[in-house]
Protein backbone atom coordinates (compact mmCIF):
# COMPACT_ATOMS: atom_id res chain seq x y z
CA UNK A 1 0.00 0.00 0.00
CA UNK A 2 1.27 3.22 -0.78
CA UNK A 3 1.78 5.67 2.03
CA UNK A 4 -1.34 7.81 3.08
CA UNK A 5 -1.35 11.70 2.43
CA UNK A 6 -1.89 13.95 5.23
CA UNK A 7 -3.67 16.78 6.56
CA UNK A 8 -2.41 20.24 6.18
CA UNK A 9 -0.48 21.37 9.20
CA UNK A 10 -2.00 24.08 10.94
CA UNK A 11 -0.64 27.96 11.40
CA UNK A 12 0.46 28.55 14.80
CA UNK A 13 -1.49 31.80 15.24
CA UNK A 14 -4.27 30.78 13.78
CA UNK A 15 -4.94 28.54 16.29
CA UNK A 16 -5.06 29.13 20.37
CA UNK A 17 -1.85 28.20 22.04
CA UNK A 18 -1.90 25.47 25.02
CA UNK A 19 -0.74 27.97 27.86
CA UNK A 20 -2.64 31.25 27.98
CA UNK A 21 -2.40 31.97 31.22
CA UNK A 22 -5.24 35.02 30.78
CA UNK A 23 -7.64 31.71 30.63
CA UNK A 24 -6.32 30.33 34.35
CA UNK A 25 -7.07 26.84 33.70
CA UNK A 26 -4.62 26.60 31.21
CA UNK A 27 -2.09 27.22 33.55
CA UNK A 28 -1.91 23.23 35.19
CA UNK A 29 -3.65 21.66 32.03
CA UNK A 30 -1.00 22.64 29.26
CA UNK A 31 1.78 20.38 28.54
CA UNK A 32 4.75 21.42 29.24
CA UNK A 33 6.12 19.66 25.64
CA UNK A 34 4.91 20.38 22.22
CA UNK A 35 3.19 17.70 21.00
CA UNK A 36 5.72 15.45 18.81
CA UNK A 37 4.71 15.41 14.96
CA UNK A 38 3.31 12.35 13.56
CA UNK A 39 3.82 11.30 9.58
CA UNK A 40 0.25 10.34 8.49
CA UNK A 41 -0.81 6.56 8.68
CA UNK A 42 -3.58 4.95 8.67
CA UNK A 43 -4.26 5.64 12.22
CA UNK A 44 -4.68 9.11 11.32
CA UNK A 45 -6.30 9.63 8.45
CA UNK A 46 -9.10 7.51 9.08
CA UNK A 47 -12.13 8.13 11.26
CA UNK A 48 -15.63 7.11 12.53
CA UNK A 49 -18.04 7.61 10.01
CA UNK A 50 -21.83 8.90 10.71
CA UNK A 51 -24.58 8.86 8.19
CA UNK A 52 -28.44 9.72 8.30
CA UNK A 53 -29.59 6.39 9.38
CA UNK A 54 -26.84 5.62 11.80
CA UNK A 55 -25.92 4.80 15.31
CA UNK A 56 -26.02 8.50 16.25
CA UNK A 57 -29.69 8.30 16.00
CA UNK A 58 -31.99 10.49 14.34
CA UNK A 59 -30.84 14.31 13.60
CA UNK A 60 -31.85 16.50 16.62
CA UNK A 61 -31.89 19.87 14.72
CA UNK A 62 -34.44 21.52 17.40
CA UNK A 63 -33.74 22.66 20.39
CA UNK A 64 -36.95 24.06 21.19
CA UNK A 65 -39.66 21.78 20.61
CA UNK A 66 -38.93 18.81 22.99
CA UNK A 67 -40.85 20.29 26.05
CA UNK A 68 -44.27 20.85 27.16
CA UNK A 69 -43.95 24.45 26.08
CA UNK A 70 -41.37 26.45 24.29
CA UNK A 71 -38.24 28.01 25.91
CA UNK A 72 -38.04 31.32 26.65
CA UNK A 73 -35.37 33.66 24.84
CA UNK A 74 -35.22 34.71 21.53
CA UNK A 75 -35.38 32.16 18.35
CA UNK A 76 -32.95 31.92 15.86
CA UNK A 77 -32.00 29.57 13.12
CA UNK A 78 -28.55 28.63 13.12
CA UNK A 79 -27.40 27.58 9.74
CA UNK A 80 -24.37 26.90 7.57
CA UNK A 81 -21.77 24.53 5.82
CA UNK A 82 -18.98 22.44 7.12
CA UNK A 83 -16.05 22.75 4.41
CA UNK A 84 -12.54 21.74 3.65
CA UNK A 85 -9.72 24.41 3.03
CA UNK A 86 -10.32 24.15 -0.57
CA UNK A 87 -14.02 25.22 -0.46
CA UNK A 88 -14.96 21.73 -0.62
CA UNK A 89 -18.50 20.61 1.25
CA UNK A 90 -17.64 17.85 4.23
CA UNK A 91 -21.12 15.83 3.94
CA UNK A 92 -21.81 13.48 5.91
CA UNK A 93 -20.30 14.38 9.14
CA UNK A 94 -21.62 14.49 12.43
CA UNK A 95 -21.98 17.73 13.97
CA UNK A 96 -23.11 18.06 17.86
CA UNK A 97 -23.80 21.62 19.92
CA UNK A 98 -24.52 22.37 23.29
CA UNK A 99 -25.57 26.32 24.64
CA UNK A 100 -26.94 27.72 28.07
CA UNK A 101 -30.46 29.41 27.76
CA UNK A 102 -31.49 32.39 27.22
CA UNK A 103 -30.73 33.65 31.01
CA UNK A 104 -27.03 32.46 31.21
CA UNK A 105 -27.28 29.07 32.69
CA UNK A 106 -26.78 25.29 31.26
CA UNK A 107 -29.24 22.75 32.56
CA UNK A 108 -25.89 20.90 34.31
CA UNK A 109 -25.72 20.10 37.88
CA UNK A 110 -22.58 21.90 37.64
CA UNK A 111 -23.58 25.34 37.08
CA UNK A 112 -24.17 27.15 39.88
CA UNK A 113 -24.76 30.48 38.05
CA UNK A 114 -27.54 32.42 39.84
CA UNK A 115 -29.78 32.83 36.89
CA UNK A 116 -33.07 30.80 35.99
CA UNK A 117 -32.68 27.78 35.14
CA UNK A 118 -35.29 26.92 32.01
CA UNK A 119 -37.59 23.77 32.47
CA UNK A 120 -37.82 24.12 28.44
CA UNK A 121 -34.80 23.99 27.52
CA UNK A 122 -31.91 21.28 27.94
CA UNK A 123 -29.45 22.64 25.69
CA UNK A 124 -27.79 20.14 23.23
CA UNK A 125 -28.32 19.00 19.55
CA UNK A 126 -27.38 17.08 16.46
CA UNK A 127 -27.11 16.80 13.01
CA UNK A 128 -25.58 14.91 10.40
CA UNK A 129 -24.12 17.48 7.24
CA UNK A 130 -26.00 17.05 4.36
CA UNK A 131 -24.27 16.72 0.82
CA UNK A 132 -23.90 20.13 0.32
CA UNK A 133 -21.93 20.09 4.12
CA UNK A 134 -25.09 21.95 5.19
CA UNK A 135 -26.55 22.28 8.17
CA UNK A 136 -29.35 23.90 10.60
CA UNK A 137 -30.48 24.61 13.54
CA UNK A 138 -33.59 26.11 15.46
CA UNK A 139 -32.81 27.14 19.16
CA UNK A 140 -32.89 30.33 20.73
CA UNK A 141 -30.03 32.91 21.57
CA UNK A 142 -28.10 32.04 24.66
CA UNK A 143 -27.40 34.28 27.39
CA UNK A 144 -23.80 35.92 28.72
CA UNK A 145 -22.91 34.21 31.96
CA UNK A 146 -20.28 35.07 34.27
CA UNK A 147 -17.40 32.55 35.01
CA UNK A 148 -15.04 33.26 37.72
CA UNK A 149 -11.75 33.15 35.90
CA UNK A 150 -10.91 36.89 36.11
CA UNK A 151 -12.93 40.02 38.19
CA UNK A 152 -16.37 40.54 36.88
CA UNK A 153 -15.72 37.77 34.00
CA UNK A 154 -18.52 37.01 32.07
CA UNK A 155 -18.52 34.52 28.72
CA UNK A 156 -19.72 36.58 25.48
CA UNK A 157 -22.80 34.50 24.57
CA UNK A 158 -21.88 31.62 22.32
CA UNK A 159 -22.42 28.42 21.13
CA UNK A 160 -20.62 25.20 21.33
CA UNK A 161 -19.89 23.13 18.21
CA UNK A 162 -18.30 19.58 17.74
CA UNK A 163 -17.49 18.46 14.24
CA UNK A 164 -16.09 15.38 13.67
CA UNK A 165 -14.86 15.72 9.45
CA UNK A 166 -13.35 12.60 7.64
CA UNK A 167 -10.18 11.77 9.65
CA UNK A 168 -8.73 11.78 12.95
CA UNK A 169 -6.84 14.29 12.08
CA UNK A 170 -9.77 16.81 11.50
CA UNK A 171 -11.73 16.79 14.91
CA UNK A 172 -12.39 19.82 15.84
CA UNK A 173 -13.88 21.69 18.73
CA UNK A 174 -15.24 25.11 18.82
CA UNK A 175 -17.62 28.12 19.45
CA UNK A 176 -19.15 30.31 17.98
CA UNK A 177 -20.05 33.78 18.71
CA UNK A 178 -22.80 36.42 17.84
CA UNK A 179 -22.06 40.12 15.69
CA UNK A 180 -21.28 43.00 18.09
CA UNK A 181 -21.11 41.37 21.16
CA UNK A 182 -19.41 43.91 23.68
CA UNK A 183 -17.59 41.25 25.96
CA UNK A 184 -15.96 39.73 23.13
CA UNK A 185 -13.16 42.15 23.42
CA UNK A 186 -12.78 41.32 26.89
CA UNK A 187 -12.68 37.47 27.04
CA UNK A 188 -9.78 35.54 27.64
CA UNK A 189 -11.01 32.72 25.17
CA UNK A 190 -12.06 34.45 22.35
CA UNK A 191 -8.60 36.17 22.50
CA UNK A 192 -6.30 33.44 22.88
CA UNK A 193 -5.79 33.01 18.81
CA UNK A 194 -3.82 35.20 17.96
CA UNK A 195 -4.38 35.87 14.08
CA UNK A 196 -7.60 38.73 14.04
CA UNK A 197 -9.26 36.79 11.01
CA UNK A 198 -9.27 33.66 13.05
CA UNK A 199 -10.92 35.24 15.81
CA UNK A 200 -13.14 36.82 13.52
CA UNK A 201 -14.00 33.68 11.88
CA UNK A 202 -15.75 32.57 15.25
CA UNK A 203 -18.30 34.85 14.85
CA UNK A 204 -21.27 34.23 12.81
CA UNK A 205 -23.16 36.65 10.58
CA UNK A 206 -26.63 38.07 10.45
CA UNK A 207 -28.42 36.76 7.34
CA UNK A 208 -31.62 38.65 7.65
CA UNK A 209 -32.50 35.93 4.09
CA UNK A 210 -32.50 33.44 6.82
CA UNK A 211 -34.67 35.46 9.20
CA UNK A 212 -38.66 33.63 9.06
CA UNK A 213 -41.29 36.61 9.37
CA UNK A 214 -42.69 36.50 12.67
CA UNK A 215 -41.14 34.01 13.71
CA UNK A 216 -37.12 34.06 14.35
CA UNK A 217 -33.78 35.45 13.42
CA UNK A 218 -31.40 34.02 11.37
CA UNK A 219 -27.07 33.41 11.83
CA UNK A 220 -25.37 32.11 9.69
CA UNK A 221 -22.15 30.13 10.46
CA UNK A 222 -19.67 27.76 8.49
CA UNK A 223 -16.48 25.38 10.03
CA UNK A 224 -13.76 25.14 8.09
CA UNK A 225 -11.78 21.96 8.79
CA UNK A 226 -8.12 21.28 7.47
CA UNK A 227 -7.70 20.15 4.11
CA UNK A 228 -5.55 17.68 2.41
CA UNK A 229 -1.56 17.93 1.54
CA UNK A 230 -1.67 17.53 -2.53
CA UNK A 231 1.11 14.98 -2.24
CA UNK A 232 2.38 12.32 0.18
CA UNK A 233 5.78 14.38 0.76
CA UNK A 234 4.10 17.49 2.70
CA UNK A 235 2.88 14.95 5.20
CA UNK B 1 -3.62 25.97 -2.85
CA UNK B 2 -5.54 26.89 0.09
CA UNK B 3 -8.40 29.20 -0.30
CA UNK B 4 -9.61 28.96 3.16
CA UNK B 5 -7.96 28.48 6.54
CA UNK B 6 -9.41 26.11 9.44
CA UNK B 7 -11.62 27.40 12.17
CA UNK B 8 -10.14 27.92 15.41
CA UNK B 9 -10.50 25.32 18.37
CA UNK B 10 -11.86 26.36 21.69
CA UNK B 11 -12.49 24.90 24.52
CA UNK B 12 -15.08 22.14 25.19
CA UNK B 13 -15.98 24.09 28.38
CA UNK B 14 -17.44 22.38 31.34
CA UNK B 15 -20.53 22.02 30.65
CA UNK B 16 -20.99 19.80 27.15
CA UNK B 17 -23.01 17.15 28.68
CA UNK B 18 -26.18 17.62 26.81
CA UNK B 19 -24.19 17.76 23.51
CA UNK B 20 -21.92 15.10 23.88
CA UNK B 21 -23.07 12.91 27.08
CA UNK B 22 -24.29 9.97 24.66
CA UNK B 23 -24.86 7.07 27.01
CA UNK B 24 -23.12 3.30 26.16
CA UNK B 25 -20.80 5.21 23.44
CA UNK B 26 -18.01 3.97 26.36
CA UNK B 27 -18.38 0.34 25.08
CA UNK B 28 -17.33 -0.63 21.67
CA UNK B 29 -18.57 -4.49 21.92
CA UNK B 30 -22.41 -3.90 21.87
CA UNK B 31 -22.48 -5.47 18.77
CA UNK B 32 -20.45 -8.63 19.39
CA UNK B 33 -17.84 -8.01 17.66
CA UNK B 34 -14.84 -10.21 16.64
CA UNK B 35 -11.58 -9.92 18.86
CA UNK B 36 -10.81 -9.94 22.05
CA UNK B 37 -13.08 -7.60 24.78
CA UNK B 38 -10.88 -5.96 27.09
CA UNK B 39 -11.18 -3.02 29.47
CA UNK B 40 -9.72 0.19 28.85
CA UNK B 41 -9.22 2.37 31.88
CA UNK B 42 -7.29 4.79 34.02
CA UNK B 43 -7.01 8.67 35.22
CA UNK B 44 -6.44 11.87 33.81
CA UNK B 45 -4.71 14.38 36.26
CA UNK B 46 -3.29 17.77 36.26
CA UNK B 47 0.04 19.56 36.44
CA UNK B 48 -0.80 19.30 40.42
CA UNK B 49 -2.10 15.84 39.99
CA UNK B 50 -5.44 16.86 40.45
CA UNK B 51 -7.91 14.63 39.04
CA UNK B 52 -9.70 15.91 35.61
CA UNK B 53 -13.83 15.51 36.83
CA UNK B 54 -14.63 17.13 33.67
CA UNK B 55 -12.97 15.76 30.44
CA UNK B 56 -14.19 13.67 27.58
CA UNK B 57 -11.94 11.46 26.15
CA UNK B 58 -12.31 9.95 22.81
CA UNK B 59 -10.58 6.66 20.93
CA UNK B 60 -10.54 5.59 17.31
CA UNK B 61 -8.88 1.85 16.68
CA UNK B 62 -8.54 -0.94 14.11
CA UNK B 63 -10.86 -3.80 14.43
CA UNK B 64 -9.37 -7.21 15.45
CA UNK B 65 -7.67 -8.17 12.53
CA UNK B 66 -6.41 -4.65 12.33
CA UNK B 67 -8.63 -2.78 9.66
CA UNK B 68 -10.29 0.58 10.39
CA UNK B 69 -13.96 0.75 9.42
CA UNK B 70 -13.17 3.25 7.06
CA UNK B 71 -12.78 4.03 3.16
CA UNK B 72 -9.65 4.83 2.62
CA UNK B 73 -8.29 1.58 4.78
CA UNK B 74 -8.07 -0.64 1.55
CA UNK B 75 -6.14 -3.37 2.88
CA UNK B 76 -7.03 -7.17 2.31
CA UNK B 77 -7.90 -7.58 5.68
CA UNK B 78 -11.75 -8.37 6.55
CA UNK B 79 -14.42 -5.69 7.90
CA UNK B 80 -16.01 -6.26 10.96
CA UNK B 81 -19.49 -5.27 10.40
CA UNK B 82 -19.85 -5.64 14.02
CA UNK B 83 -17.49 -3.19 15.10
CA UNK B 84 -17.41 0.78 14.76
CA UNK B 85 -14.04 1.68 16.12
CA UNK B 86 -15.40 4.71 17.76
CA UNK B 87 -16.08 5.59 21.37
CA UNK B 88 -16.45 8.34 23.81
CA UNK B 89 -16.61 8.67 27.92
CA UNK B 90 -16.81 11.40 30.26
CA UNK B 91 -14.61 11.38 32.83
CA UNK B 92 -15.70 10.64 36.76
CA UNK B 93 -15.86 13.13 39.49
CA UNK B 94 -12.55 11.38 40.51
CA UNK B 95 -10.78 11.25 36.87
CA UNK B 96 -11.52 7.82 35.62
CA UNK B 97 -12.50 6.97 32.75
CA UNK B 98 -12.79 3.57 31.42
CA UNK B 99 -13.98 1.77 27.49
CA UNK B 100 -15.14 -1.94 26.63
CA UNK B 101 -13.60 -2.45 23.60
CA UNK B 102 -11.63 -4.98 22.24
CA UNK B 103 -7.87 -5.56 21.24
CA UNK B 104 -7.10 -3.73 17.82
CA UNK B 105 -5.09 -5.89 15.12
CA UNK B 106 -1.53 -4.28 13.60
CA UNK B 107 -1.99 -1.66 10.87
CA UNK B 108 0.53 -0.35 8.86
CA UNK B 109 2.59 2.51 8.72
CA UNK B 110 5.03 4.34 6.44
CA UNK B 111 6.31 2.93 3.94
CA UNK B 112 4.58 -1.05 5.21
CA UNK B 113 6.73 -0.91 8.09
CA UNK B 114 4.14 -2.32 11.06
CA UNK B 115 3.14 -0.44 13.14
CA UNK B 116 2.14 -2.10 17.25
CA UNK B 117 -1.33 -2.87 17.74
CA UNK B 118 -2.64 0.76 19.38
CA UNK B 119 -5.91 3.31 20.16
CA UNK B 120 -5.75 6.20 18.92
CA UNK B 121 -7.25 9.05 21.56
CA UNK B 122 -8.53 12.35 21.98
CA UNK B 123 -8.79 14.07 25.19
CA UNK B 124 -11.00 17.66 25.77
CA UNK B 125 -11.39 19.34 28.91
CA UNK B 126 -12.14 22.95 30.38
CA UNK B 127 -8.38 24.66 30.12
CA UNK B 128 -7.61 23.29 27.00
CA UNK B 129 -8.46 25.48 24.25
CA UNK B 130 -7.20 22.44 21.50
CA UNK B 131 -7.90 19.32 22.24
CA UNK B 132 -4.66 16.84 22.99
CA UNK B 133 -4.25 13.78 20.94
CA UNK B 134 -2.33 10.69 22.43
CA UNK B 135 -1.73 6.73 21.38
CA UNK B 136 -2.08 3.90 23.58
CA UNK B 137 0.16 0.85 23.40
CA UNK B 138 -0.01 -2.33 24.80
CA UNK B 139 2.43 -3.70 27.61
CA UNK B 140 2.43 -7.12 26.11
CA UNK B 141 2.74 -6.93 22.63
CA UNK B 142 6.25 -7.62 21.45
CA UNK B 143 5.41 -5.64 18.22
CA UNK B 144 6.06 -2.07 20.70
CA UNK B 145 9.89 -3.13 19.98
CA UNK B 146 10.08 -2.03 16.20
CA UNK B 147 6.98 0.21 16.35
CA UNK B 148 8.07 3.16 14.76
CA UNK B 149 5.94 6.02 16.46
CA UNK B 150 6.78 4.95 19.60
CA UNK B 151 10.10 4.57 18.84
CA UNK B 152 10.57 7.99 17.42
CA UNK B 153 10.38 9.12 21.87
CA UNK B 154 13.72 8.61 22.58
CA UNK B 155 13.27 9.30 26.15
CA UNK B 156 12.41 5.80 27.69
CA UNK B 157 10.49 6.73 30.77
CA UNK B 158 8.34 8.96 28.01
CA UNK B 159 8.11 6.23 25.69
CA UNK B 160 6.44 4.43 28.60
CA UNK B 161 3.79 7.03 29.50
CA UNK B 162 2.44 5.24 25.70
CA UNK B 163 2.07 2.54 26.88
CA UNK B 164 -1.31 0.88 28.78
CA UNK B 165 -0.60 -1.52 31.34
CA UNK B 166 -1.85 -5.13 31.74
CA UNK B 167 -3.59 -5.92 34.71
CA UNK B 168 -5.64 -9.17 34.21
CA UNK B 169 -9.03 -9.72 35.49
CA UNK B 170 -11.72 -10.69 33.26
CA UNK B 171 -11.93 -9.55 30.80
CA UNK B 172 -8.26 -7.81 30.81
CA UNK B 173 -7.97 -4.68 31.89
CA UNK B 174 -5.39 -2.43 30.52
CA UNK B 175 -4.51 0.57 32.79
CA UNK B 176 -3.47 4.00 31.14
CA UNK B 177 -3.44 7.03 33.26
CA UNK B 178 -2.96 10.35 31.57
CA UNK B 179 -0.65 13.24 32.76
CA UNK B 180 -1.30 16.29 31.76
CA UNK B 181 1.72 18.15 32.76
CA UNK B 182 4.88 18.04 34.54
CA UNK B 183 6.51 14.98 36.64
CA UNK B 184 5.21 11.55 34.31
CA UNK B 185 3.93 13.84 31.68
CA UNK B 186 1.91 11.92 28.88
CA UNK B 187 3.56 12.46 25.22
CA UNK B 188 0.88 14.23 23.02
CA UNK B 189 0.91 13.99 18.93
CA UNK B 190 0.58 16.75 16.66
CA UNK B 191 -1.22 14.47 13.62
FE1 LIG C 1 -20.04 27.76 27.37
Amino acid sequence: MSDPIGYRREQPDRQPPYLHPAYGSTVKRAPSRAPVRIVATLSEVTGPSFSKDGWNGPDAADLIHHHEAEPQGQRIILAGRVLDEDGRPVPSTLLELWQCNSAGRYHHEGDQHDAPLDPNFHGGGHVVTGADGGYRFLTIKPGAYPWRNQHNAWRPAHIHFSVFGPAFATRLITQMYFPGDPLLPLDPIFNATADEEARHRLISTYDHSLSEPEYALGYRFDIVLRGRNATPMES
Amino acid sequence: MAKLFPTASQTIGPFFHHGLDRPGWEDLTTEGPLGQTILLEGRIVDGDGQPLGDALIEIWQANAAGRYAHPEDKQAKPLDPRFRGFGRVKTAKDGTYRFTTIKPGAVPGRGNAMQAPHINMTIFARGLLRHLVTRVYFADESANGTDPVLNSIENAAARRTLVAQANGGTPPSYRFDIVLQGKGETVFFDV
